[in-house]
């Protein structure tokens, strides 16, 4: 997030789009509320009609993978009324006129059709976003994950400084990191082409660096990212495979793929707290301690570390993770040993210039929120104040694609995917917890009344879905929530799995797979061809 | 900024502050039972018990110090003879209608009733009469509901309107049959309660209490501060502990993001920790099965196959996925492990997905 979560508190408008938040974010969700209370009001963009529409000023349920359409028809509105912040264009972006340019006959009547919403109401939210003082956009992974995931983020980065949202406070653009510890994973490099903070395996001061820090020769080829992993994997490039606290087997598109390529490794390491679907693969299987059994830290979606700390001894025989990879380390040859999670962080912070200034004394008093360049600098609320971290905000345009897999003849509905309040990812957690499993016990599929209607389907039928890639028996939950033609899956349960379904079509940038749109068909569940 | 004077000490705070920001101010102490200061906001909202009356000079009535606002050159008594017979009083009116059990409820010692009893002396109510007989509401997952226990203190009302923004439950009916319901008074898993648990973790008694397979109470567990492992939010809670080894509870405290509020999965989903179903002990593959080792077993055969792997087909033919669930400190070292150990820069997590 460039702002943090507190300050959507004093924020005028609030732009939500492709995050369900009272669901995957419940207590920003809250917040969003309490906001509400003081007087913001809310715009909602999504293909389903969320809690928090119901909530909104302005809600748009626009059709799984036009994010960008939405966007750049709001932005036609702006420029073509008038409404941006030329001040703030002038003093701190750079150009506008390819904006403008691009932007020039993509109509809010144009977007209308793709986004299957009103121009009327695309002309409404324009206005709306563009005339607050403070205006936040919230997102999640409804804007990323798309073959245009990358495009999508960019448009808003390009409406956010169009109305001089960005290095304000209350402002900005905020993506809901949906992990506990995703933003400290990323910030901690474990990613294929970066090292800690975000420093670049490609660059070779920061190569010379690492390998001075850590005494190795390091290699400066950038690596393989998840889906590349698995995709080698499965044509037998990877032979190794060590995965940490995953579960690729439930989490990852094309389900039937991934078993195949895990299966097709060599040698398969999975460490985890549970005999997830994925360890049950392994070759080797580590029994690590939960969150309550180890010390260390997490970095949550605002950018800001806060402690974790040890209440109970590790179940069993099971480790912290640190002590795990430590341990393999010094077995591998490395003999670098740390006493204790602080001293690694210690570590952390010696390499990280992010990171630099924060240590477990000072966090001991709080929590603080990197950028945190020395231990006297206090953190950084929100990002880009005295100037865009780049040097000017660069307007990036681009026109709306269409999705990866369009629906025809055989395959017509959209299918998109999310999350349930009750679970958590793969359910590897909350699937052991009995009141949870109770509130939400199986796998389902969201499906409009009149489409369920022409199908022949009533509430709680079992129905067979399939796409390109794989068939899967849920039951149908009826509902006006979703709008006719598009259906929604949870992608939690290992039973009735949507992402058996899915689209592994990546963004060619960013690597992350299309899950919130691909093509299938939807029929009543025949038990007697079905198990003939 | 203006001047008050509180037991004969004079304070200055900023205007608009309530009596009892004064009191605090002067180190003095002014019991309260439905006072709560979740995020600054409802402190002086609730203004229902009447436990932090206190005399101000010149005015006829005693004044809640919760919500009075404090005016230039105020003159006030926080504990005189007037100020104790009236809290006493509160005190006996919400006894007259709360079932005592303390000896079986699993409140006890946590519950501001029962340290406002104590600490004025107060065995039983002068002030025997009618009392509510209100169903008990058990069908929340979670948590029950027992009105009879209820001192309508609002807490519950407000966190649950003004923060969590649910709105799932309100006063109903009046004077002596008033109590906090859902819409219709149906069953809270009826309304559309998520079963955040925040109502609960801000009951000043027993009327909202978690249902846990383990019995305890406060003094039976000890505390610890972390962080959420579930969403990006980071809310910071306490993992409350018995015996020293198993997790029977979770609270929330005041994180900065969260600043006392969690949702049903942080509250609720920490069962799996104790969870039977945990690994205790490192497994390898052996004839197809997954058989127990011991960890240098499981050491050995991972050193030797990185080895052979890295001899035979390259450092690029490795590759580890890391982990947004684990710690800052165990992803460093994953990476590093990777890079270091592996040779290779073939490392992701799931931020894709």
């Amino acid at each position: 997030m460039t702002n943090s979560i507190n300050e959507v508190l004093n924020s005028d408008v609030i732009f939500v789009t492709g995050s369900n938040t009272t669901v995957g974010h419940p207590v920003i969700g809250a917040k969003i509320r309490q906001a509400k209370q003081n007087g913001a009001r809310i715009i909602v963009a999504e293909p389903r009609r969320i809690d928090l529409a119901f909530d909104a000023d302005l809600f748009l349920q626009i059709t799984p993978g036009t994010n960008v359409a939405l966007y750049n028809g709001m932005m036609n509105v702006i420029i073509a009324e008038g409404l941006e912040n030329t001040e703030y264009i002038a003093a701190r972006t750079e150009k506008i006129e390819d904006l403008v340019a691009c932007l020039a006959d993509f109509t809010p009547e144009k977007a209308a059709e793709i986004c299957g919403v009103s121009a009327e109401d695309i002309r409404k939210a324009a206005r709306l976003y563009a005339k607050a003082a403070k205006a936040a956009i919230f997102y999640s992974m409804g804007v990323t994950q798309h073959t245009t995931g990358t495009e999508g983020v960019m448009t808003l980065s390009n409406l956010a400084l169009l109305c001089g949202n960005i290095g304000i406070e209350s402002g900005g653009i905020n993506p809901l990191r949906g992990q506990n510890n995703v933003q400290g994973a990323c910030d901690m490099g474990g990613l294929p082409g970066d090292l800690p903070g975000y420093q670049k395996v490609a660059n070779p001061q920061v190569l010379e660096k690492f390998e001075k820090a850590w005494g190795v020769k390091l290699n400066d080829k950038p690596g393989l990212t998840l889906c590349e992993i698995v995709h080698n994997a499965g044509h037998g490039d990877i032979k190794f495979l060590y995965i940490m606290g995953e579960n690729p087997m439930i989490s990852d598109p094309d389900l039937h793929h991934v078993e195949e390529a895990l299966k097709n490794t060599e040698f398969l390491v999975v460490q985890d707290i549970f005999l997830t679907e994925t360890a049950q693969l392994a070759d080797v299987v580590l029994p690590a301690a939960s969150f309550a059994e180890k010390d260390g830290t997490f970095s949550n979606t605002e950018r800001r570390v806060q402690r974790v700390r040890k209440a109970i001894e590790p179940i069993g025989k099971s480790k912290a993770d640190w002590v795990i990879l430590m341990e393999l380390m010094n077995k591998l040859g490395y003999a670098k040993t740390y006493a204790n999670p602080a001293e690694i962080f210690a570590e952390i912070s010696s390499v990280t210039p992010s990171y630099a200034g924060i240590n477990y004394d000072r966090l001991e008093q709080g929590s603080i929120q990197w950028p945190c360049p020395n231990v006297d600098h206090p953190g950084t609320m929100y990002l880009h104040k005295a100037a865009i971290a780049r040097g000017k905000g660069l307007f990036r345009p681009t026109e709306y694609k269409p999705s990866n897999e369009p629906t025809d003849a055989e395959y017509p509905f959209i299918l998109t995917t999310g999350r349930v309040l009750y679970h958590y990812h793969t359910r590897s957690m909350t699937g052991k917890v009995e009141g949870l499993n109770n509130l939400s016990p199986e796998s389902f599929i969201e499906i409009n009344p009149l489409t369920a209607d022409k199908l022949g389907l009533k509430d709680g039928a079992k129905v067979s879905v399939s796409s390109r890639r794989g068939e899967i028996v849920t039951s149908a939950r009826v509902s006006r929530n979703i709008k006719e033609g598009v259906l929604f899956m949870p992608f939690h349960f290992a039973e009735g799995a949507a992402n058996v379904l899915t689209n592994p079509a990546l963004d060619p940038i960013s690597k992350i797979p299309e899950y919130k749109v691909c093509a299938v068909n939807i029929e009543a569940f025949d038990e007697v061809s079905d198990y003939a | 900024m203006i001047t008050v004077k509180i037991d004969g000490r004079a304070v200055e705070i900023p205007k608009g502050s309530a009596v009892i920001d004064a009191a605090k101010k002067a180190g003095i102490t002014i019991p309260t039972l439905c006072y709560f200061d979740l995020q600054g906001k409802i402190t002086g909202l609730n203004s229902s018990c009447r436990v932090c009356l206190v005399e101000v000079a010149g005015r006829k009535n005693l004044a809640p110090a919760c919500s009075t606002p404090a005016m230039d050159g105020m003159d006030i008594l926080t504990s005189t003879d007037r100020v104790i017979a009236a809290r006493k009083i509160m005190l006996e009116l919400m006894l007259s209608d709360h079932a005592q059990d303390c000896l079986t409820c699993e409140k006890a010692g946590n519950c501001k009733l029962q340290d406002l009893c104590f600490e004025y002396g107060i065995k039983e109510s002068r002030y025997a009469g009618m009392m509510n007989s209100l169903p008990l509401d058990e069908s929340n997952e979670f948590y029950t509901r027992n009105m009879n226990k209820c001192v309508n203190c609002r807490r519950c009302v407000n966190t649950c309107s003004a923060f969590q923004c649910t709105e799932a439950i309100d006063f109903a009916g009046r004077g002596f049959s008033a109590r906090v319901a859902t819409p219709f008074e149906e069953d809270v898993r009826d309304s559309v309660c998520v079963s955040c648990g925040n109502c609960v973790s801000v009951c000043p008694v027993g009327a909202l209490q978690s249902k846990s397979k383990e019995k305890f109470r406060t003094w039976d567990v000890t505390k610890t501060k972390t962080t959420c492992s579930y969403c990006g939010v980071g809310c910071e809670m306490n993992l409350l502990v018995k015996n020293g080894n198993k997790v029977v509870g979770v609270e929330p405290s005041n994180g900065d993001a969260n600043n006392n509020l969690l949702c049903v999965k942080g509250k609720y989903g920490y069962n799996f920790i104790n969870h039977p179903d945990r690994l205790k002990t490192p497994l390898i593959r052996k004839d197809g099965k997954l058989v127990e080792a011991s960890w240098d077993e499981a050491y050995n055969l991972i050193a030797e196959k990185v080895t052979k792997t890295k001899a035979e087909f390259g450092p690029e033919a490795l590759a580890g996925l890391t982990s947004a669930r684990v710690t800052n400190e165990e992803n460093y070292l994953f990476q590093k492990l990777v890079r270091t150990g592996f040779g290779t820069n073939n490392v992701d997590h799931c931020a894709r997905l």
